[in-house]
């Protein structure tokens, strides 16, 4: 059981979203994170999702998702060599003083920006993969985490390699 | 220019429709109107559940899209487990549905409910047209994903406003393009060598055919197949008709009311040829012990069928027929294999379906009854139960398309809806709905639609007083607790009788050749009232969850 990113090209149409993830909550595979948004092929989008299971689960779930008409394509990244991301938004406390010192100087460990500054709490904002913003959040929890924001992964697969329609 | 609704009438005239099952409402009175003087039949039905199972029964007889039609609201919402029930036997369907106008969409209007929506994962596709200008094209995809590939029910969804806006038709595209979905009909060559490869070299072969075979009309060549290395046929229960039942080769069905013989020559085989069939958990029982010592080639032209419930061995994606076909162009001729046919002629001799003579009316006799009498030139369609499994255990079906029953779903008041359906389908047969007391009551209104267009079905009620099936679990796994499941006497024939339907209560098998007799010389429909032994059981039969040739009701090994 591990996660794997599946990377799922739609026809940009009126409930294609509800539609892929109806079928995974009625066959019983949970949805770790979701993206979606437009890409290169006008009409269509992109839909990324991570999902945990077994190898024979995954397969499954890869079959019924190509079965939905406005599926056009279905790819596990995990297969492959990738580059996979998520961008967080995390509002921390941050009270003048020794501890906003502090937060800046973990920001800049884990590259993260500071994207606004308020008299209490200042926000960060860190791109990377899984481990490395679960690794940044822990980190800041004991200054207080008041919010906590982050998109789900999209990941591409590296050279030249490509999720797309094929011929 | 045109309305939506007349668009929409010519758009089913042009992909070959020939008839509709529907009920009218609110938001489909501009379709309705353009049926009026349309030279497209419309059959009323009694309830919209009826509408669907009758296009399911026209479709499974037929090989054709059936089309019904329903408004929006309760009268989409009654669709649904015919949907339900077309979606899990693979049945192309097309249902229509009206819908309250794009403006007050989302708004809860009266009779609104968000029909798409619900049926999304009973569907193979379904549609909510907002622009009169798509309806064409909608019509046209809707046809074909219903009819192409695994078949299956496609939903279109139409607002009233759609329907009634007047446009200038758009031209509707020659060929369907749909950018995901592309199915596969021919299979790949190296792995026909590989099942052909293995199938020859087997010495314990069995091939395990479902309701694929019939779907993609490939009896022929499963039989010519078969006969020509000498492999027995064991059907599921869709698949019954795909090999005559008196063929040497046939099994009869497997699976938890299965012949003996059927499960003991899966269990003992070494190659399992698999066509057209998804190891339900009816058919497998506990899927480890499922054809155990066989190597398993599986061909379905769906994809996510392969490997679902068991690893198969030898992956064939394509049409059955065609695969088939290709299979055949490359058989050499090989030996029968003597010894294995020898042991499952032994099973058959020593193992065979019970048919009790005590002088008392048993439900095999009068199915046995029935099958001489029509000696499988006619249609049969069940309700769901024990009536089902009597009728597929003891009725010799000769040719596909004759056996009609909601499998995956297991429908109750399945059977005479469909019925009426398969009737338009094959005027030519009689038809028979093989019901039980319980199950006929589902729909027992639409002893209204087959009086009102004396359509002629003719009904064969097996009355045991009880929700048999259910009965029978109670009795073997409930310690004989009949919660909820005996019913009170009904007298049929008297309810017949107000629909102006004529028939014929039945008390002891003396009677019961006279009654299918009456009923075939009938021009109209019938109704035959048999009061069969109370407590009958169906065997034999493996408890869920036990391996398939651990049954009991059978023979002594």
């Amino acid at each position: 059981m591990k996660p794997h990113t599946l990377s799922i090209l739609v026809e940009n149409k009126a409930g294609v979203l509800s539609r892929v993830t109806g079928l995974f909550s009625r066959r019983g595979f949970n949805i770790e994170s979701l993206a979606v948004g437009s890409c290169e092929e006008p009409g269509m989008s992109r839909i990324t999702i991570v999902v945990i299971g077994d190898d024979e689960k995954i397969e499954q779930v890869m079959k019924q998702l190509n079965k939905l008409i406005d599926i056009i394509k279905v790819s596990d990244l995990t297969e492959n060599e990738r580059v996979e991301r998520e961008l967080a938004l995390i509002k921390v406390t941050a009270e003048q003083g020794t501890s906003r010192a502090e937060i800046m100087q973990v920001a800049s460990i884990f590259r993260a920006q500071i994207v606004d500054v308020g008299a209490k709490s200042v926000i960060l904002q860190v791109i990377g993969d899984t481990e490395k913003i679960d690794a940044l959040e822990k980190l800041l929890r004991q200054y207080g985490v008041k919010e906590f924001v982050r998109t789900g992964t999209i990941g591409i697969l590296r050279g030249s390699k490509t999720v797309t329609r094929g011929k | 220019m045109k309305t939506g609704a007349k668009i929409l009438v010519e758009s089913l005239q042009r992909e070959g429709v020939e008839i509709i099952f529907g009920y009218p409402g609110g938001v489909v009175l501009p379709i309705y109107d353009e049926l009026y003087d349309s030279s497209l039949r419309h059959i009323l039905v009694r309830h919209e559940q009826a509408a669907a199972h009758a296009a399911d029964g026209y479709a499974r007889a037929s090989g054709r899209v059936g089309v019904c039609l329903a408004t929006s609201g309760p009268g989409a919402c009654n669709l649904v487990t015919g949907i339900a029930t077309a979606y899990m036997d693979s049945v192309p369907l097309v249902a229509l549905t009206g819908q309250v106008p794009t403006n007050l969409l989302g708004n809860d209007a009266f009779q609104e409910s968000d029909i798409t929506g619900i049926t999304m994962p009973i569907t193979k596709h379904n549609y909510l047209v907002k622009d009169t200008a798509d309806l064409g094209r909608v019509v046209k995809e809707a046809f074909y994903i219903a009819g192409t590939g695994r078949p299956g029910p496609v939903l279109i969804d139409i607002p009233k406003d759609v329907s009634t806006k007047v446009i200038k038709e758009p031209p509707v595209p020659e060929k369907v393009i749909l950018r995901g979905y592309n199915p596969t009909y021919r299979g790949h060559k190296r792995q026909i060598e590989k099942a052909l490869q293995l199938i020859t070299a087997a010495e314990r072969p069995v091939i395990y055919a479902g309701g694929g075979v019939i779907l993609s009309n490939a009896s022929v060549e499963l039989v010519d197949f078969a006969t020509q290395l000498g492999i027995p046929i064991a059907t599921t229960l869709m698949g019954i008709g795909c090999i005559p039942g008196d063929h040497p080769l046939n099994l009869g069905m497997l699976g938890m009311h299965g012949t003996e013989y059927a499960n003991f020559a899966i269990t003992e085989s070494d190659v399992l040829f698999s066509i057209g069939v998804r190891f339900d958990d009816r058919v497998t029982g506990k899927t480890n012990t499922f054809a155990p010592h066989a190597k398993i080639i599986h061909i379905d032209i769906d994809p996510a069928e392969i490997g679902k419930n068991k690893r198969v061995d030898v992956p064939v994606v394509g049409d059955v027929k065609a695969v088939l076909q290709d299979m055949l162009s490359m058989l050499k001729k090989n030996g029968l294999k003597d010894t294995w046919l020898k042991k499952i002629k032994h099973w058959k001799q020593h193992h065979p379906l019970k048919c009790p003579q005590d002088g008392r009316l048993h439900p095999q006799f009068v199915i046995r009854q029935m099958s001489e009498l029509l000696q499988g030139d006619a249609i049969i369609v069940s309700e769901v139960g024990q009536n089902q499994m009597w009728t597929a255990q003891h009725y010799c079906f000769k040719h596909p398309r004759t056996w009609i029953t909601s499998g995956g779903l297991g429908t109750m008041g399945y059977g005479l809806p469909a019925a009426m359906g398969a009737h338009f389908a094959r005027p030519d047969l009689p038809v028979f709905d093989v019901a039980g007391d319980g199950s006929i009551q589902m729909n027992i209104q639409e002893f209204g639609t087959i009086s009102h267009n004396k359509i002629p079905v003719k009904i064969a009620i097996l009355n045991n007083r009880f929700l048999g099936m259910v009965r029978q679990w109670q009795e073997l796994f409930y310690d004989r607790r009949y919660s909820f499941t005996e019913l009170p006497p009904v007298e049929f024939v008297k309810i017949a009788n107000a629909y102006g339907i004529e028939g014929v209560k039945v008390e002891s098998p003396d009677g019961v050749m006279s009654a299918i007799r009456a009923a075939l010389d009938c021009d109209g429909p019938f109704v035959m009232d048999f009061r069969i032994e109370r407590e009958e059981n169906v065997f034999p039969m493996v408890p869920a969850g036990a391996a398939i040739n651990e049954m009991i009701g059978g023979h002594p090994k």
